[in-house]
């Protein structure tokens, strides 16, 4: 399958870009990574008639920690923050999702902003975002915007971003040591979409959960967080028979999606299993950061 | 139709390009290149393996005018003389292919996986190769042949096996 004709953009900095979506809007795709983008031009799922590459857009791409946050610019490659000192530091959740993606050659091109702005409900990083309510910027003719992560996925491959907007960097509260995370998933291959996927990060103070922020992948047309499990975690310490306590509450009220990979009730018990094994991981992991910290 | 320059194997590459042209498509019909294999088109199946500045990428997810000042590596230039490199030999002694369709795109990922990490272990190997996908082999031989690659690459040479 041959890509369809498009008119090619190739800005170098961010106001070229923000001046021609302005002037192509809904006509235009960015091109970040392409690796969601090419297949869906591939497959004629996407007919823009240009293309803006922001590929030479250098000041996109860079990773910051700064007053508790890590800001990562959107065209910050996957590869890049998987070998971030900064991000296995102060974002373990992040760190934990990012060898999950696809392979090593999608991850050394696709980028951190270009899996946040394609939005795929199935995918790790929507989850990570969700979990750590990430503040997302965004930046058009008319000026920037600031997104908060619970409204910025609307729907299936849907965000908040307007059509003549410029996903510019996300941000992410940072971690103490006292904060672990997990990422589980199950996939019928190694580096497949996930059926159903977790993102986990757990504080504990003084032995016991003092934050406890879950979101699962897989289950709707949007990442979804589990604030039942949330509320059953918060003061109490760690065991077994509370996470399968926050695995019971937190699957009750789920209405997953059915498809070729996997019924409605074949995803609810993985999703279940899979908040046992995330929230033991997280703990271990925030004991383990702890003693090192 | 965009001008491009690009270093490809070692040699400078100056020619054109649509912008719609993949970087596989461009290896293989301008370059005549076509040791690069191209089987699905979209990403899934890592036949069309190349190594662009040191990393592995999907030749077939890449724009031939995004490849523009970069630095390609193609099955072609591993092994300039016509013959086989250290990788290849050992996957030719494992037997690690059949029909070989698929035998570009690992020999690219498993060469990008050892220059970055010489000392690969059979899990970081099987996972470096989790993309790229043969319809003969059943994968054995082909990680009984990088993880040969990997012992020889780190022996001096003359000594063992
Ligand atoms: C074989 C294969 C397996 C994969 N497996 C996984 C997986 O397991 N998990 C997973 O999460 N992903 C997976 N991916 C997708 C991969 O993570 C992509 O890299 C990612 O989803 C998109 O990032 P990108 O930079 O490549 O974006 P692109 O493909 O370039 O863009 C994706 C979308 O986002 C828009 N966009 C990108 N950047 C911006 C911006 N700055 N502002 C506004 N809009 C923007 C584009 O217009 C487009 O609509 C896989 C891909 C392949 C080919
Ligand atoms: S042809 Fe590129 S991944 Fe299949
Ligand atoms: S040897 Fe035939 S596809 Fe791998």
């Amino acid at each position: 399958m041959k890509l369809p004709q498009f008119d090619y953009q190739a800005p170098q900095t961010i106001a070229e870009a923000i001046e021609l979506l302005a002037k192509y809007e809904d006509d235009a795709s960015v091109l970040a990574g392409g690796q969601s983008l090419i297949p869906l031009l591939a497959l004629r799922l996407a007919r823009p008639a240009v293309l803006i590459d922001i590929n030479g857009v250098s000041d996109l791409a860079g990773l910051s920690l700064a007053h508790g946050q890590v800001t990562i610019g959107t065209l910050t490659r996957e590869y890049r923050a998987e070998e971030s000192d900064v991000v296995a530091d102060r974002l373990p959740l992040l760190a934990a999702a990012l060898p999950l993606i696809g392979h090593a050659a999608i991850r050394s091109r696709g980028t951190v902003g270009g899996s946040l702005a394609h939005g795929d409900p199935a995918a790790e990083l929507p989850a990570v975002a969700l979990a750590l309510d990430a503040t997302f910027v965004v930046r058009g003719a008319t000026g920037e915007r600031i997104i908060k992560a619970p409204d910025w996925f609307e729907g299936y491959l849907t965000t908040a971003r307007r059509p003549d907007e410029l996903l510019i960097e996300v941000r992410f509260p940072a971690a103490g040591p006292g904060t672990g995370a997990s990422f589980v998933e199950v996939a019928r291959r190694h580096g497949d979409f996930a059926i159903v996927g977790l993102a986990t990060s757990l504080t504990l103070a003084d032995g016991r959960i003092s934050d406890a922020r879950l979101a699962l992948a897989g289950v709707s047309d949007v990442p979804v967080r589990a604030a039942e499990a949330e509320d059953v975690l918060i003061g109490e310490q760690p065991s077994a028979a509370l996470f399968g306590e926050a695995a019971r509450r937190a699957t009750a009220g789920l209405d997953p999606p059915a498809d070729l990979h996997g019924s409605a009730d074949y995803r609810t018990k993985i999703a279940a299993t899979l908040i046992r094994r995330g929230l033991r991981g997280a703990a271990d992991n925030a004991s383990e950061r702890q003693a090192n910290g | 139709m965009v001008d491009i320059t690009l270093t490809v194997n070692g040699a400078i590459r100056t020619g054109s390009a649509e912008a719609r042209k993949t970087l596989a498509d461009y290896l293989r019909d301008d370059l005549e290149l076509t040791g690069t294999h191209v089987g699905c088109e979209h990403g899934v199946c890592g036949a069309c393996t190349v190594i662009v500045d040191g990393l592995p990428v999907r030749s077939c997810l890449m724009l031939a005018v995004q490849a523009a000042g970069s630095e390609v590596t193609t099955i072609e230039g591993l092994a300039p003389d016509g013959g086989l490199g250290p990788l290849q030999q050992a996957m030719w002694d494992s037997h690690s292919f059949q029909c070989g369709f698929c035998t570009p795109g690992f020999v690219m990922q498993a060469t990008a996986l050892l220059s970055h990490h010489p000392d690969a272990d059979e899990q970081q190997i099987r996972e470096a190769l989790s993309g790229n996908i043969c319809r003969c082999t059943g994968y054995q031989s082909i990680i009984d042949g990088v993880l040969l690659a990997a012992r020889r690459l780190r022996q001096p040479a003359g000594q063992g096996e």
